[in-house]
């Protein structure tokens, strides 16, 4: 049988194509293999959702990927629909083929680091938020610039905008500095019967904008039992470097994680931050190939735990007070799709008494925040955040729950720019308020 | 090689006597450059820049529908997004010659959409507004590019919905509907596309924008729509639809029934349609399909199962009610050894998940496979499914059956391992066979699938010479240059050289190749 032959293999120059991908990790020919073209990921992509384009949906990168490994080369515009990925893997859900995209694109940003020159702007750009944000203690010094009033003069001249509007993004994305940090004890005892020993990751982004997020994940667990250890020597999780294709950065990041929570002996690694979870549960992945940590990291990951699986697994001791509110909760990708984490937040705020939980029309779609992407791409990430905060305007519910900063962050934003008046919390925070009785409107509904 | 997904390899479909490439169905690359040179100036003057995809890795991506094992890399892409944009596109191919190809999300399963190297592909998805949801009237206006299932969506809190249901609603397009007449599992009861498409827009292969029916069902005068329905991008594209909508039923049952084998499923099937009852669906998978979707959905089929039947019944809820104890007890005398009811809209959704995914949930169990569509009547079910199997263990080539049973639509999956050596041939000629055999029982090449690329040669099996030319008459009264969509549907792309109305001097490059005959 005769079949209809490529047609437009690569161009015969006279000289072997040299492919997109140099031979250290390669996405792998294998999963690429896995999809059969059906486009079931296409509704949920959300570029694909954006623009309607083939080659930014899940379907066409893979087609990218697979056309790289048989030799086209890494062109500026094969770049451009790779970097165009949010990651937000609701292409993973939806694939009724078990295609692993998560794996192809993390490969895949690898190799456009190693292997792609970016223009100089976008490499400066790049270059700024990883000095910036997986670093505490300059982010403490960003926050403290906020503080100084300056940032309200410079957002009135519209000069940021004017000449860098992916920084006036990055500064109208974070949250007002709170007024006072709680301390995170080093060790906080469980109330009662001690049911487990756990670690907590305060992470980079959730400790410095969001600390009572940390302060609530503390007490909450304490008060299910748990003694929490907090170890001093953790830092980033790696989880913003490997979503870039960071690789050497991400690993070292991974090292110091894995180190700090071995030594504290802890039963379980709790995360409060999607990103962070769904990254240290891929730690194996990441350090395969390094002789010292292979090993031992398997076992670390196998304790990752994202707080609300931790706290469904337990079930709940603490008695809950009631809370007289509406809830939409949103579901964060990086929970929901990357780590599968759907029912137990739910779950969770159901037992609430006087909560009444509401869902999001198109859940599955990303609200455009997706790590660092926003900063990067701020015109898409602006049409995706309005259209998710008028699919949560609609539920008409008084408090948006998610559990990610990033999420909190991009929605925030959003709704602000619709008039939308509506508190926001993580979903630790709403257990915090239940458990010690505190009103709604400690967790800022109107 | 997971599924379809194509590559160099030599699997995938039968042909039949002649490749599409050798009848030059699918046109050469870099055929005509003056000729595109002039279309591409043309469309760039009137869509925006990033409307029109001319970057080789770019237009890559558009090789191939859901049929992964042809690919054709088209000459250009275009993403209109209103019918002016799209008709000047048309426009420009007919005064330059330039053939086009319609698509809409891409997952169409006989390379209706599958590009010409010599053309231009006019991609509908950026054209999904939802014009207007008419409850009181039961009707539904929506660009071509709009999503099957977001009919529903939007329709549903008015108390409707959109009733064809193909197993890819979630992404397939209105306009790949229409162009490929659609069906889906609930099509026993509800009918086709071509019974819920009232009306078109439709941009001709001249360019010409005209209106086909209406909002009003039964136009007077030729049914042109009716033609156009199912015409697979070869008389036009369709802009704008005005579909009808379908009241929500009152009660909706779904119910999943084991049997041991599929003679068994087939006869009940056969029984509950005998008794009188025309359930909204009846589709039935083989013991291989349900390990798929299993692996795939863990949609908790019954254990041991030989062939499941899913039966759903919908309407008011007391005949719904009253039939349905009919049909468990139609499936319990034919063997029924585990019934489940789904009570409530999350367990019916489970039930569905595994038949909806199964197609790609094969994926999960073999690296390729040839998804074949044929009809048969349904009465012939239990016999065919018998020779199917037949042919399966004779040639030790796996054939997993998953399909809508009330229509006799039959989806048999063919398993094969391209890795392995001549796996691939003995699958196509199990596929091949398996058509054979439908036509042979009185049945059709086609169900819901369309012919497309992949079946073209399969028509003179089922018509005459005769047949074929009084059908090419019709393309050519809509399309006398034969640009839109050539190579599709008909085994030897066919000109339109006798038909009155324009001829252009020397002969068409096909003619004087030797690869068409002027009709």
């Amino acid at each position: 049988m005769t079949t209809t032959p490529e047609r437009s293999g690569p161009v015969p120059l006279g000289v072997p194509a040299p492919g997109a991908f140099d031979a250290h990790h390669p996405p792998s020919a294998e999963l690429v293999s896995d999809c059969v073209h059906c486009g079931f990921c296409l509704t949920t992509c959300p570029t694909y959702t954006l623009w309607g384009e083939e080659m930014d949906s899940p379907r066409g990168r893979i087609y990218l990927m697979k056309s790289g490994l048989e030799g086209e080369p890494m062109t500026d515009s094969m770049v451009q629909h790779f970097d165009a990925c949010l990651g937000c893997m609701a292409c993973v859900t939806a694939c009724p083929s078990g295609v692993q995209y998560d794996k192809l694109i993390e490969a895949t940003r690898a190799q456009v680091e190693r292997n792609h020159t970016r223009t100089p702007k976008d490499r400066a750009l790049r270059t700024a938020i990883f000095a910036l944000f997986p670093h505490k203690r300059r982010l403490r010094a960003l926050r403290a610039y906020q503080r100084t009033g300056m940032p309200a003069l410079v957002r009135r001249t519209g000069l940021l905008e004017r000449f860098a509007p992916k920084l006036a993004m990055m500064a109208s994305l974070a949250p007002p500095p709170p007024d006072k940090r709680e301390p995170i004890p080093a060790r906080t005892p469980a109330v009662g019967r001690r049911r487990a020993v756990v670690g907590l990751l305060t992470g980079c982004v959730q400790g410095e904008f969001f600390p009572g997020v940390n302060a609530a994940t503390v007490r909450v667990l304490a008060a299910e039992g748990c003694d929490v250890i907090v170890p001093q020597a953790q830092g980033c999780c790696g989880a913003l470097s490997v979503h870039n294709g960071r690789d050497e950065e991400a690993k070292r990041f991974a090292r110091r994680t894995v180190d700090a929570f071995e030594a504290a002996g802890v039963d379980a690694v709790v995360v409060n931050a999607a990103g962070c979870g769904s990254s240290m549960k891929e730690y194996a992945l990441l350090l395969a190939d390094d002789p010292a940590y292979a090993q031992r990291v398997e076992a670390f990951a196998a304790r990752v735990r994202d707080v609300s699986e931790i706290l469904a697994e337990l079930g709940s001791v603490a008695p809950r007070h009631p809370l007289e509110v509406s809830v939409a909760y949103h579901d964060a990708c990086h929970l929901a799709h990357a780590q599968g984490v759907r029912a137990q937040p739910r779950a969770l705020l159901r037992e609430i008494p006087g909560l009444e939980l509401r869902e999001i029309a198109e859940s599955a779609i990303c609200c455009g925040s997706a790590g660092i992407w926003n900063v990067l791409n701020p015109e898409p990430a602006r049409e995706l955040g309005d259209r998710k905060a008028a699919n949560i305007a609609a539920t008409g519910a008084s408090l948006l729950v998610t559990a990610n900063p990033g999420c909190l962050m991009q929605v925030a934003a959003s709704l602000q720019r619709r008039g939308a008046r509506i508190g926001m919390a993580h979903t630790v925070e709403v257990l915090d308020a239940s458990i010690r009785g505190l009103p709604p409107s400690a967790l800022g509904v109107p | 090689m997971g599924g379809t997904h194509g590559t160099e390899t030599t699997a995938g479909p039968v042909l039949g006597p002649v490749s599409p490439e050798e009848t030059g169905a699918t046109g050469e690359a870099g055929g005509n450059p003056e000729a595109m040179a002039a279309v591409t100036r043309a469309v760039r003057a009137v869509l925006p820049a990033n409307a029109v995809v001319s970057d080789r890795i770019e237009l890559r991506t558009y090789e191939c529908d859901g049929l992964a094992h042809y690919r054709v890399t088209p000459a250009l892409v275009v993403l209109p997004q209103t019918t002016e944009q799209l008709a000047a596109v048309v426009r420009a191919c007919a005064e330059h010659g330039v053939p086009f190809v319609a698509r809409g999300s891409g997952t169409g399963l006989s390379g209706g959409a599958l590009p010409r190297a010599d053309g231009v592909l006019v991609v509908t998805s950026r054209m999904r507004t939802i014009h207007e949801i008419r409850p009181a009237d039961q009707r539904a206006v929506v660009d071509p590019g709009v999503l099957n299932l977001d009919v529903t969506h939007a329709a549903t809190p008015t108390g409707y919905y959109y009733a064809p249901d193909p197993s890819s609603q979630q992404i397939c397009s209105i306009g790949g509907n229409l162009a490929e007449n659609s069906g889906g599992a609930h099509c026993l009861k509800y009918g086709f596309t071509t019974n819920h498409v009232l009306g078109a827009e439709f941009v001709t292969p001249q360019g010409e924008v005209v209106q086909l029916g209406g909002l009003a069902p039964d136009a007077p005068g030729y049914d042109l729509l009716g033609a156009v329905v199912g015409s697979e991008g070869t008389l036009g594209i369709a802009t704008r639809a005005v579909v009808k909508l379908t009241r929500l039923p009152q009660e909706v049952r779904t119910l999943l029934a084991g049997f041991a084998s599929t003679d068994d499923a087939g006869a009940a099937t056969s029984a509950i349609i005998g008794a009188g009852i025309v359930p909204a669906a009846i589709e039935m998978m083989d013991a291989l399909a349900i390990e798929a979707a299993e692996a795939a959905t863990h949609c908790d089929y019954p254990a041991g199962a030989g062939a499941v039947l899913v039966v759903e019944l919908d309407g008011p809820a007391v005949e719904v009610e009253h039939e349905f104890a009919q049909v468990e007890r139609t499936c319990r005398e034919h063997g029924a050894f585990a019934l489940r009811v789904a009570t409530d809209a999350t367990e019916r959704a489970l039930i569905w998940k595994g038949r909806k995914s199964a197609f790609a949930a094969v994926g999960r169990i073999s690296p390729d496979y040839i998804v074949q569509d044929g009809v048969i009547p349904r009465t012939a079910l239990p016999g065919v499914l018998r020779a199917i199997a037949e042919l399966s263990a004779s040639s030790g080539v796996r054939v997993a059956n998953v399909f809508h049973a009330g229509d006799g639509n039959l989806h048999p999956l063919v398993l094969f391992d391209d890795a392995v050596e001549g796996a691939g041939k003995a699958a196509e000629e199990v596929s091949g066979a398996i058509l054979d055999l439908c036509i042979g029982s009185g049945g059709s090449i086609t169900g819901e699938h369309g012919v497309g690329i992949d079946k073209a040669a399969y028509m003179p099996k089922m018509f005459s010479d005769e047949d074929l030319d009084t059908m090419q008459l019709v393309r050519c009264a809509f399309d006398p240059d034969g640009i839109a969509n050539p190579g599709k549907v008909f085994p030897t792309p066919r000109l339109c050289g006798e038909v009155p109305g324009k001829k252009r001097g020397a002969p068409h490059p096909l003619v004087a190749a030797g690869k068409a005959e002027a009709f």
